[in-house]
C-alpha cells in the first residue's frame, strides 16, 4: 500500500479532528476524548507507514501536490504538500512515538480533572507537527510551526494554576517568538526575492537550482550572499524552537508541563522541528558554500552554535538535581549535536540522530514520568534512590535509554548516530573545534547519565515517597518496553557498514561493506574510550559511595563548590537575560508610555490650554471694546419694549374692547368714506 | 444599473430604527432591545444581499445611486459600493449587533443607549458608502454626536473628560479637512470622489491649483484623517476614550470607528493626492512605524486592561497605514509583486482587527461586570479555573490579535509584512518589534488574569451566559474560518486591489 | 328687500348680540358663546353671498363654512379646556380675574 501525495493531508487532519472532538466534549467525556486521540494517532501511523512505503520506492524524487490558498493579484498564494523520505521517516517517527506517549498518558493523567482537554491539546500538537512535516511551502510550515508553539504553550501551562507553570509557558512562547521573528523575516525576504515559498514546484521552487543560483548570485553590501542572510534568519527560527544557544533558556523551564508532554514535545518531536527545518531547507542553507569569497557561510554559523550548545547543555546537565531538568539539558545538548551535524554538512547524520534520539529520549522521559508517578511527584534525584528493586521494568528500560544516550558501543542506537555525527565533524575542513566540543560532550553525557541513574535507582530510598514506590501498570510500562526496543534496534538502520537510512534519505545508492565499519577506526576507538571515561568517572563519584540522605552534599560540590553552584544556576543565563532583555523591554515600555503620556499628551494639553487662554483673551477684548456699543443699543431697545408692554394688561375684556373699537372704526371708515 | 435603492436602505434602516425608538417612550426595555437588535441586524442581512449580488470581477462601484441634491454647490446624493466598502459594511453588520448584545444588561436609559448606537451605526455606514464629499462629511461628523453621548453618559469615572477630548480633537482635525475640501471645490467645482480621482489621475487637479496650495490641502485632509485613525502622534485621545467608554461603545469605536479613518486614507487621500502622498511617504512610514512599535510597547506598560487593548489597537491599525504608505512610497517604479499583498493585507487587517479587538473589549467588559468594575492587570488571577469557557474564547481572541497562524490575524499581518518588506525592508524589520511586543503584553495579560492561583474575588466568577456566548461566538467562528480560508474575503477585493496596483502613477 | 338683504340684516343682528355678550359678560363661558355667535354671523354671510350673490363655482361658500365650523369647534374645545384649567387655578371663571398671563 502506498499513500499518494495528494492524500497526505489526511495524516495531520486525523489528529486535528481528534483535537476538535476533544475540545467539544464536556469534562466527563474522558473516554471519548482519549479514545479518539489514540485512534486518530494509530490511523495516522498506518497512513504514515503507507506514505513511507511509497516514498522509499522513489527516494530521490520529491512528490509534490500544490494548491492555491487564496488569490493575490493576477496570481495566487500557493501552498503544497510534499512527500519524500525525509517527510515520511519523520511522520512515522512522530506518529509512532506519539501513539506510545498517548497510551502512556492514559494512566499517567488519569487523575487529572482536565483529562479530555489534555488529549485535545496533545492531538492539536500532533496535527500541527505532522502538518509541519508534510508542508511543501515555507509558509505552511511556518503556520504549523507557530501552531506547535501554541500547543507547546498550552501544554507547558497545562497546570496553569501553578504560577511557575504559567510563567514557564509564557517564557517558552516569547523566547521562541524571538527566533520566529527571524524566521518570518527570512521567509519574507525569500518570498520577495524569489516570488514563491514553495519548496519544490517543478523547477520554480525555492529549493530548486534556478532560484538558488539567483539567490547566491546577489550579494549584500556587507559581502554576504542573499542566500546566506536568508539562511541565517531561518536558522534563528530553528535555534529558537530547538533550544540552541542563546535561546535555549525556555526548554528547561518547559519541564513544568506534565511529563508526557515533555517526552513528546520537548524531547522527541517539537524541539527537533528546528533540525528538521534546517534539513528541509538544506539546499538553501548550503547554497553559499560554493562561494569561496563569502565572509561567512550560513552552515558554519550553524555548526559553531550547535557545538557550543552541545557543550553547554552537557555541562549544565551535570549540575541539575531535578530528574526532568537533567534530561531537558541533555536534550539541549543532543539538539546541539544535530545542529552540529547539519552545520558540518551531513544532514542525513543529523536526521539519523534525530530519529534515534526521539526514541531513547522519549523513553527516558517516560521512564522519568513512571518514576515521578510512582513516587508521588517527587522529582528531586537527591530524594529518590533505591528504585531498582521496586520498579524493575522501569529501571531496565531507563538503563537502556541511558546507555543509548551515553553512546555505549555497538548495541545501542545512540552510539551509531553519534558516531555518524562525529565522523562528519571529523571530515569538516573548516575548523576542528566542533569536533572537540562534540568529543567533550560525549564524556560529559556519559558522566551525567551515570550520575542520574546512580542517584535515582541505586542505594537506599531517601524519602517516604521513594520507599512506597512500586511498579506502574502495564499501560505505562508497555510503551516503555516498545520504545526500548526501538532505542536498540533503530541504530542498525544506519551503521557505517550499511548506511541504509542515510542512503534512502539522500536518495543515493546504498554501498554496504563491513570494511566501512572501521574506516575511521581511530575516531571510533577514541569515542568509545571517552564514553568509557565518562561512565567510569560518573561511577567513581556517584556509584562507588552511594548517597545516604537527601541532604548529603553532592560529591561534585565537595570537589569544587563554585563550579557546582554555577552549573546548578544554569551558568546564570536566566539572570543575564532578565537583566538585559527583560529590563530593556520594561525600559522601552516605560519610555513609550512616558513619551505618550507626558510628551505627546503634554503637547496636546498645552495646545488645549493655549486654546483656552486665547479664548479668554479674545473674550476680554470683545467685552471691553466691541460689546460696549452693542450694549447701549440693546438697552434702548429694552426700554422701549418695556414701555409698550404696559399696554398688555392681561385682561381679556380689555383686549376685546380694543378689537371691538378697532372694528367699529374700520366699519365707520368704510361706510362714511365709502368711495364706491 | 440596479434601480433598487439597496445602499440607501443599508444606511437609513438603522436611522429609521433610531427614529422609531425615539417614539417609544413607554415600551418595555426588552422590546426596545429586541427592536434595536433587529434594526442593527438589518445591516448584516442587507450586506449579505449585496454580497450575493456583488460582482467581484468588476473593480468599479456597484449598486450606484446618484441623484442631484444641491444644484448650486454641485452636490449629489451619490452612493456606491466596491470590494472595500462591502468588506466594511459586513464588518459593521457583525460588530454593531455584537455591541448591542454586549450592552444587553445596561439598565439605565436603555432606549437612549440603543438609539444612539443605531444612529452611530447608520452614520458609519454612510461614511463607508458615500461617494460625494458633502454627504460623506455629514456622516463623518454625525458619527461624533452619538459617540460623544455614549462615552459621556454611560462611561467610567473619567468619561466626561475623555468624551470632550475625543470630540474636540476629532472636530479639530475635521475642520482642516472641511477647509481643504472647500478649497478644492473653489478650484474644481465638484465634491464627487470619483470625478476628483479622475482629475487627480489625469493631472487636472494639479493644473487648477498651485503646488503649495495643493500641498496645504493635502496636509489638511491628512490631519483630519490621521486624527480619526489615529496615526501616531495624533492618538492621545484614543486610550482614554476607549478605556472610559462603556463596553458596547468601545467595541464599536475600535471595531468600526477606527476603520473610518483608514477607509478615508484609501478612498480619499491616496486617490486624490498620490504625488503628495508619495513625497510625504518617508515621514509617514516613520509615523506609522511609531504607531506600530510605540503603541505595542506603551501597551506593555499599561496596568489598565482596557487601555492596554486600546494601545494595541493603535498598533494594529498602524499596520494598515504602514502598508498604504509603503505602497505610495514606491511611486513611479512600483514593485507590483509587493503592492498587491500590501494592499490586500491592509484591507484584511482592517476586518480582522475589527473582529479581534472588539472581542477583546467584550472580554474585558465581562471581567469588569463580574468583578464590579475592576479592570486592572493585577486585580484578577486564575479566571481560567473559574470560567473555562470564557477563558477559552477570550484566549482565541487574544491569539487572533497577536497574529497566530490558523486564526484570521495572521493572514493580514503576513501579507502586510510581505508587501512592506518588498517596498521598504527596514520598515518591515522594525515593525517586527511590534509583533514581538504584542505577543509579550498579550501573554502577560493572559498569564496575570487567567492563570495562576484563583485570586480574591475571582472564586465566585460565573462562566459565560448563553447571551454572552451568542455575542462572542460568531466573531470567534469567523476567526477560524478566515484563518483557514481567507479566500472568502480576499475574493471580494482582489480584483479591486489588482486594479489599484495597475493604476499606480 | 331682496333675500340677500334680509340675510345680511339677520347676520348683523347676530353679530351685534355676540359682540355685546362678549364685551359685557364676565363669565368666561358666556364670552366664548358670544364669540361663537359672531362666528356664526360670518358663516351666515358666506352662505348668503354664495347663494344669492353673483354666480360662483358650485359649493364654494359651503366649503368656506364647513372649514369655519371646524375651526370653531376646535376653538371651543381648546377654550373649554382652558376654562377648566383657569377654574382649577382660581376656583371661578371670572374673566377679569384671569390676568396672570400677561408678559
Amino acid at each position: 500500500m502506498t499513500l499518494p501525495v495528494q492524500y497526505l493531508w489526511l495524516i495531520p487532519a486525523l489528529p486535528l479532528l481528534a483535537a476538535g472532538i476533544g475540545a467539544l466534549t464536556p469534562r466527563n467525556g474522558r473516554n471519548l476524548a482519549a479514545g479518539s486521540a489514540i485512534l486518530a494517532m494509530a490511523v495516522a501511523f498506518v497512513l504514515s507507514c503507507f506514505a513511507l512505503n511509497g516514498a522509499l520506492q522513489a527516494p530521490a524524487t520529491h512528490a509534490v501536490y500544490n494548491f492555491a490558498w487564496f488569490d493575490l493579484g493576477h496570481d495566487a498564494l500557493r501552498l503544497g504538500l510534499l512527500l519524500d523520505p525525509l517527510t515520511a521517516f519523520m511522520c512515522v517517527m512522530v506518529t509512532f512515538v506519539g501513539l506510545l506517549i498517548f497510551i502512556f498518558s492514559l494512566d499517567y493523567m488519569k487523575e487529572d480533572p482536565n483529562y479530555s482537554r489534555f488529549f485535545c491539546f496533545m492531538s492539536l500538537f500532533a496535527a500541527a507537527m505532522l502538518g509541519l512535516l508534510v508542508a511543501n511551502s515555507l509558509l505552511l510550515l511556518f503556520i504549523c510551526w507557530e501552531l506547535v508553539g501554541l500547543a507547546s504553550y498550552l501544554l507547558i501551562g497545562f497546570w496553569f494554576h501553578k504560577p511557575s507553570a504559567a510563567a514557564a509557558a509564557k517564557k517558552a512562547f516569547i523566547t521562541t517568538r524571538i527566533g520566529d521573528l527571524g524566521l518570518l523575516l527570512g521567509m519574507l525576504w525569500l518570498y520577495d526575492s524569489s516570488g514563491s515559498l514553495l519548496f519544490y514546484d517543478g523547477g520554480h521552487g525555492v529549493l530548486e537550482a534556478a532560484n538558488l543560483a539567483s539567490l547566491t548570485g546577489q550579494t549584500l553590501s556587507c559581502g554576504l550572499a542573499v542566500s546566506t542572510a536568508i539562511g541565517l534568519l531561518i536558522f534563528c527560527g530553528a535555534a529558537g524552537k530547538s533550544g540552541q544557544f542563546p535561546l535555549h533558556v525556555w526548554l528547561p523551564d518547559a519541564m513544568e508541563g506534565p511529563t508526557p508532554v515533555s517526552a513528546l514535545i520537548h524531547a522527541a518531536t517539537m524541539v527537533a522541528a528546528g533540525v528538521f527545518l534546517v534539513a528541509r531547507a538544506y539546499p538553501l542553507m548550503s547554497a553559499d558554500t560554493l562561494i569561496a569569497t563569502a565572509p561567512v557561510h550560513a552552515l558554519t554559523v550553524v555548526a559553531f552554535i550547535g557545538a557550543l550548545t552541545a557543550l553547554l547543555g552537557a555541562l549544565i546537565a551535570c549540575g541539575q538535581t531535578d530528574i526532568k531538568r537533567v534530561l531537558a539539558f541533555s536534550t539541549v545538548s543532543q539538539l546541539g549535536y544535530m545542529m552540529l551535524a547539519l552545520g558540518v554538512g551531513s544532514w542525513t547524520a543529523a536526521i539519523f540522530h534525530l530519529l534515534t534520539h526521539a526514541f531513547f529520549k522519549a523513553l527516558l522521559f517516560l521512564g522519568a514520568g513512571s518514576v515521578i508517578h510512582a513516587a508521588h511527584h517527587e522529582q528531586d534525584i537527591r530524594s529518590l534512590g533505591g528504585l531498582r528493586p521496586r520498579m524493575k521494568i522501569t529501571f531496565a528500560t531507563f538503563a537502556i535509554g541511558m546507555m543509548a544516550l551515553s553512546g555505549v558501543p555497538f548495541l545501542f542506537s545512540g552510539f551509531w548516530s553519534k558516531e555518524a555525527i562525529l565522523h562528519a565533524a571529523h571530515e569538516w575542513n573548516v575548523s576542528p573545534l566542533p569536533l572537540y566540543a562534540g568529543l567533550t560532550a560525549v564524556v560529559l553525557t556519559a558522566f551525567y547519565m551515570t550520575r542520574l541513574v546512580a542517584e535515582t535507582f541505586f542505594g537506599q530510598a531517601r524519602s517516604p515517597a521513594a520507599e512506597h514506590a512500586h511498579e506502574n501498570h502495564a499501560v505505562m510500562t508497555g510503551p516503555l518496553v516498545l520504545l526500548a526496543v526501538g532505542a536498540v534496534l533503530l541504530g542498525f538502520l544506519g551503521t557505517p557498514a550499511c548506511p541504509w537510512l542515510q542512503a534512502r534519505l539522500s536518495g543515493t545508492e546504498l554501498h554496504s561493506s563491513m570494511s566501512q565499519l572501521f574506516a575511521s577506526g581511530g575516531l571510533l576507538l577514541l569515542s568509545i574510550g571517552l564514553v568509557g571515561a565518562g561512565l567510569v568517572t560518573g561511577w567513581w563519584l556517584y556509584g562507588r559511595k552511594l548517597r545516604q540522605t537527601a541532604e548529603h552534599r553532592d560529591p561534585l560540590a565537595v570537589a569544587s563548590p563554585a563550579v557546582m553552584a554555577a552549573l546548578a544556576s544554569r551558568l546564570g543565563f536566566d539572570e543575564l537575560y532578565a537583566a538585559t532583555v527583560g529590563r530593556l523591554n520594561s525600559l522601552t515600555a516605560a519610555l513609550a508610555n512616558g513619551l505618550d503620556r507626558w510628551v505627546i499628551g503634554g503637547l496636546v494639553n498645552f495646545l488645549g490650554q493655549f486654546g483656552v487662554f486665547s479664548g479668554t483673551l479674545s473674550r476680554e477684548t470683545a467685552e471691553s471694546t466691541l460689546n460696549h456699543g452693542f450694549d447701549q443699543v440693546s438697552a434702548s431697545i429694552r426700554g422701549s419694549g418695556q414701555r409698550y408692554s404696559r399696554a398688555q394688561t392681561g385682561e381679556a375684556h380689555g383686549y376685546l374692547r380694543v378689537i371691538a373699537m378697532a372694528f367699529i372704526v374700520l366699519v365707520l371708515l368704510l361706510v362714511l368714506g365709502g368711495s364706491r | 444599473m440596479n434601480s433598487f435603492p439597496l445602499l440607501t436602505l443599508i444606511i437609513f434602516i438603522p436611522w429609521l430604527g433610531a427614529l422609531l425608538l425615539a417614539q417609544m417612550s413607554r415600551a418595555h426595555p426588552k422590546i426596545i432591545r429586541g427592536l434595536a437588535l433587529l434594526f442593527s441586524l438589518s445591516t448584516l442581512a442587507l450586506g449579505l444581499v449585496a454580497w450575493a449580488n456583488f460582482t467581484p470581477a468588476a473593480a468599479g462601484y456597484q449598486f450606484v445611486e446618484q441623484h442631484r441634491w444641491i444644484s448650486f454647490l454641485n452636490v449629489s446624493y451619490h452612493f456606491g459600493l466596491d470590494g472595500m466598502s462591502l468588506l466594511l459594511v459586513l464588518l459593521t453588520g457583525l460588530v454593531a449587533p455584537a455591541a448591542l448584545l454586549a450592552s444587553w444588561k445596561i439598565e439605565r436609559d436603555t432606549r437612549l443607549f440603543s438609539l444612539l448606537l443605531l444612529f452611530l451605526q447608520g452614520s458609519a455606514l454612510g461614511v463607508f458608502l458615500a461617494l460625494d464629499f458633502f454627504p460623506w462629511f455629514i456622516f463623518w461628523e454625525l458619527s461624533l454626536v452619538p459617540a460623544f453621548f455614549l462615552i459621556k453618559l454611560w462611561g467610567g469615572p473619567g468619561a466626561s473628560r475623555a468624551a470632550y477630548q475625543f470630540v474636540i480633537y476629532t472636530i479639530g482635525g475635521s475642520v482642516f479637512m472641511l477647509l481643504a475640501f472647500a478649497a478644492i471645490f473653489a478650484a474644481v467645482g465638484t465634491f464627487d470622489f470619483v470625478e476628483l480621482a479622475v482629475l487627480a489621475q489625469n493631472g487636472g487637479l494639479a493644473t487648477k491649483m498651485s503646488g503649495p496650495a495643493l500641498t496645504a490641502i493635502f496636509l489638511g485632509v491628512l490631519l483630519g484623517l490621521a486624527v480619526k485613525v489615529p496615526l501616531f502622534p495624533f492618538h492621545t485621545w484614543l486610550p482614554s476614550a476607549y478605556a472610559e467608554a462603556p463596553t458596547g461603545a468601545s467595541m464599536f469605536l475600535t471595531g468600526i470607528m477606527s476603520k473610518m479613518g483608514v477607509y478615508g486614507f484609501f478612498r480619499i487621500l491616496w486617490p486624490l493626492f498620490p504625488a503628495q502622498l508619495h513625497a510625504a511617504a518617508p515621514v509617514l512610514i516613520g509615523l506609522a512605524l511609531g504607531g506600530v512599535v510605540l503603541g505595542a510597547f506603551a501597551a506593555m506598560a499599561q496596568t489598565d486592561l482596557k487601555r492596554m487593548v486600546a494601545y494595541s489597537s493603535i498598533n494594529h491599525v498602524s499596520y494598515c497605514l504602514l502598508a498604504l504608505f509603503a505602497v505610495s512610497s514606491c511611486g513611479s517604479e512600483p514593485a507590483r509583486d509587493s503592492v498587491v499583498p500590501a494592499l490586500s493585507g491592509a484591507l484584511l487587517q482592517m476586518f480582522n482587527h475589527g473582529l479581534s479587538a472588539s472581542a477583546l473589549f467584550f472580554g474585558i467588559g465581562v471581567l469588569e461586570v463580574r468583578s464590579g468594575g475592576k479592570r486592572g492587570l493585577n486585580d484578577f488571577g486564575g479566571v481560567r479555573t473559574a470560567a473555562p469557557v470564557f477563558a477559552g474564547l477570550c484566549g482565541l481572541a487574544m491569539f487572533s490579535s497577536l497574529g497566530l497562524p490558523g486564526l484570521n490575524g495572521f493572514v493580514g499581518e503576513f501579507l502586510v509584512f510581505r508587501g512592506v518588506f518588498g517596498l521598504a525592508p527596514w520598515a518591515a524589520a522594525i515593525g517586527c518589534l511590534g509583533l514581538f511586543a504584542t505577543a509579550w503584553f498579550l501573554l502577560t495579560f493572559w498569564q496575570r488574569v487567567f492563570h495562576g492561583p484563583v485570586g480574591p474575588g475571582v472564586a465566585g466568577f460565573k462562566d459565560l451566559s448563553g447571551l454572552e456566548i451568542a455575542t462572542l461566538a460568531p466573531g470567534i467562528a469567523l476567526m477560524f474560518v478566515l484563518g483557514v480560508w481567507p479566500q472568502l474575503l480576499v475574493g471580494l477585493f482582489n480584483p479591486l486591489v489588482t486594479a489599484w496596483s495597475g493604476h499606480l502613477p | 328687500m331682496t333675500p340677500l338683504h334680509l340675510c345680511l340684516l339677520i347676520s348683523t343682528g347676530l353679530f351685534c348680540i355676540g359682540l355685546a355678550g362678549a364685551l359685557a359678560r364676565s363669565n368666561t363661558i358666556l364670552v366664548l358663546l358670544g364669540i361663537e355667535l359672531m362666528l356664526n354671523a360670518a358663516n351666515l354671510n358666506f352662505i348668503a353671498f354664495w347663494r344669492f350673490g353673483p354666480p360662483s363655482p358650485p359649493a364654494n361658500g359651503m366649503i368656506f363654512v364647513l372649514f369655519s365650523i371646524a375651526v370653531a369647534a376646535a376653538e371651543a374645545a381648546v377654550g373649554l379646556a382652558l376654562i377648566i384649567a383657569v377654574y382649577r387655578h382660581q376656583n371661578n371663571i371670572r374673566l377679569q380675574d384671569a390676568t396672570r398671563l400677561k408678559g
